[in-house]
């Protein structure tokens, strides 16, 4: 087992390599200089030469690409082009905000979709899965941003029991919690369209095995053959591609901390993006390439010890 | 022994087409998909006389929608639906309805677009890479599994964030921006189809026989993916809206003053305390392109996925 999470984690760095790889040569060989587009068309040529310089644009390609992988071995972000501020210090202020996000819609999304997806096995054809189908279709179906827009619409202004926006304060976990039900559910919910439809249509391939219909013969209760016998098995695909739901939450995350005005890694990036600032967007992507690999290391781990057919 | 039988069931008179589309129609939510999804582009094509204006040389009339997207009104600004502009103004007195339906044009074009180059280009790659198999699938497929590892949104907001700095309408932009994301769910299904397919007998026999590469390809490889494209261009249509959406609300791809769904949104997003129109109904224009195209799609899949027939 040791070995195997051992070689997964020698495997996941040729795949960052190449994520920031990718990161550095779209900011770089797509036509237009950074550093023009970062000041605008009426800046001075002085200033535009001194900040090519500042970010040693003017270095051949392959000295800036070693320059710019020492850096982030050395967790070196860099300096934002904008305003001189260290990258770092920054998504290290944002980072927790996002994720405790992502948990908390991880959590939301898991607590409802396993349930209702089982639920609505056992209910097959009947009017709790159809409206089940609904649901998760609409939920596929749903931008994050928009859900967040009528959560926000619904429980902030018209109810006004939440906060509409902002973070709240990490060291007030009260203040924070009421802050992240908002965007946590909002994504949580999205989340939770995926998970119900794979944890259906998984226990519906499980309930008709043959080993269903001998428990059920021994006349085991209902209660036991669901829980005990299909959903551990059911469940194995289910973990299979979780990881790539929380990849998805990642991403929906951007807009969401939009929405709701909320400091985080997706805000920020956003910020920069507007900004023109490509400095600190590459380093903010390979954040999120980081996150994500992290992430899939995890979730293959976590499979290898779910599943005893899977071979170390 | 069946033959035996004095009372066999009739022989089902019934082409493979025929069968398709029986249980097609049979499948109520896909069939609802797909004539919500042909509304709304008809809504969107026909929103005003574009083609005619085109042939006389002027300025479009409206034609569906009753007000001109662009046309201001402050004296009545953030004005509430009512029965003259069903879904309101917004905060320049525009006719919100008059612009979600324009909206959803730029939507549509985009989706499509994308969806369309995204799989031109990753049937390709897939098709090549399965066919051809050693090197050129490797190079291939590994692209496609960093495309495909990190979020799409996240990718295409690096792709059209940098892409500012070119000249070139946002619209050409956000296409060639998600069609880009688009490529790699085309490219891997095909990859996996075309495998297959390589392995069967028609194809050992039409190489026996001596046909070439491309022949076999044109002939035997790519009419058995084709059900598979289908499904997927009505799926990954609606994922490029829903990208598109959420592109143009963060401030990326097509800029205002044209209306597009996301940026709507954002623009209602200062006045969402007290006139939730503004953001309400681009949403859910948003949420039922984006369903029908998902309706379409699965129904599609029922009937054209060999492997979910019984």
């Amino acid at each position: 087992m040791i070995k195997y999470a051992l070689r997964r984690i020698l495997l996941t760095i040729p795949t960052l390599l190449a994520i920031v790889t990718i990161v550095f040569l779209v900011v770089r060989v797509i036509p237009g200089d950074p550093a023009t587009a970062a000041l605008g068309d009426y800046a001075s040529k002085q200033a535009v030469d001194a900040l090519r310089e500042r970010m040693g644009l003017n270095d051949p390609l392959w000295v800036q690409y070693l320059q710019f992988l020492g850096d982030l071995l050395r967790g070196d972000l860099g300096t934002s082009m904008i305003t001189g501020q260290s990258v770092r210090e920054q998504v290290l202020y944002v980072l927790p905000y996002s994720l405790e996000l992502a948990v908390f819609a991880v959590l939301v999304g898991m607590a409802f979709g396993i349930p209702i997806g089982v639920y609505t096995a056992v209910k097959r054809n009947a009017a709790v899965d159809h409206l089940g189908r609904v649901f998760s279709l609409t939920g596929l179906s749903v931008p994050a941003f928009y859900l967040g827009v009528l959560m926000m619409l619904l429980f902030a202004i018209k109810l006004d029991v939440l906060p509409a926006t902002g973070g709240g304060e990490l060291d007030d976990w009260k203040d924070n919690l009421q802050h992240l039900i908002l965007p946590g559910v909002t994504l949580g919910l999205i989340m939770t369209a995926s998970v119900t439809r794979l944890t259906r249509s998984a226990m519906l391939n499980v309930l008709s095995e043959d080993y269903i219909r001998t428990a059920r013969s021994k006349g085991l209760a209902q209660r036991v053959v669901i829980f005990r016998h299909a959903l551990r098995s059911a469940l194995v695909p289910v973990l299979s591609v979780i990881g790539i739901w929380i990849i998805g939450v990642i991403g929906s995350s951007v807009t969401t901390e939009m929405v709701f005005v909320r400091p985080g890694l997706g805000k920020m990036l956003v910020g920069a993006i507007l900004q023109r600032d490509y400095a600190t967007l590459q380093s903010i992507m390979v954040v999120y390439a980081t996150m994500v690999a992290a992430v899939n290391l995890l979730t293959d781990i976590t499979y290898g010890l779910a599943d005893p057919r899977v071979r170390f | 022994m069946k033959s035996a039988n004095p009372v066999a069931e009739p022989i089902q008179l019934r082409s493979q087409r025929q069968r398709q589309w029986h249980t097609f129609v049979r499948n109520k939510t896909a069939l609802l998909g797909l004539v919500v999804a042909v509304l709304i582009i008809i809504v969107a094509v026909f929103a005003d006389d574009w083609f005619i204006a085109l042939l006389q040389d002027r300025d479009a009339r409206p034609l569906i929608a009753r007000f001109e997207p662009f046309k201001q009104d402050t004296f009545n600004r953030l004005q509430a639906p009512d029965s003259v502009h069903l879904m309101g103004l917004d905060d320049y007195g525009r006719d919100i309805l008059a612009r979600v339906v324009h909206g959803g044009r730029v939507s549509l074009i985009v989706g499509i677009g994308a969806t369309l180059l995204g799989g031109i280009i990753g049937t390709t790659m897939g098709v090549v890479a399965g066919y051809m198999g050693g090197a050129v699938e490797n190079v291939i497929m590994r692209v496609v599994d960093a495309l495909m590892a990190f979020p799409g949104l996240l990718m295409g907001m690096m792709i059209l964030a940098v892409m500012q700095r070119l000249p070139g309408s946002g619209l050409t932009k956000a296409i060639i921006g998600i069609g880009i994301i688009m490529t790699s769910g085309f490219a891997r299904v095909v990859h996996a189809t075309a495998l297959s397919i390589k392995g069967r007998e028609f194809v050992t026999s039409a190489l026996s026989i001596g046909a070439g590469n491309f022949r076999i390809i044109r002939l035997h490889v790519l009419p058995n993916i084709l059900g598979e494209v289908v499904v997927l261009v009505s799926l990954q249509t609606a994922q490029a809206i829903r990208i598109e959406a959420s592109l143009s609300f963060i401030g990326l791809g097509v800029s205002p003053p044209t209306p597009t769904w996301g940026n709507m949104i954002k623009d209602g997003m200062q006045h969402i305390t007290y006139a939730p129109w503004l953001s309400v109904f681009s949403g859910l224009a948003i949420v039922l392109t984006v369903l029908s195209f998902n309706l379409l799609g699965d129904g599609l899949r029922d009937v054209l996925d060999p492997r979910l027939q019984e």
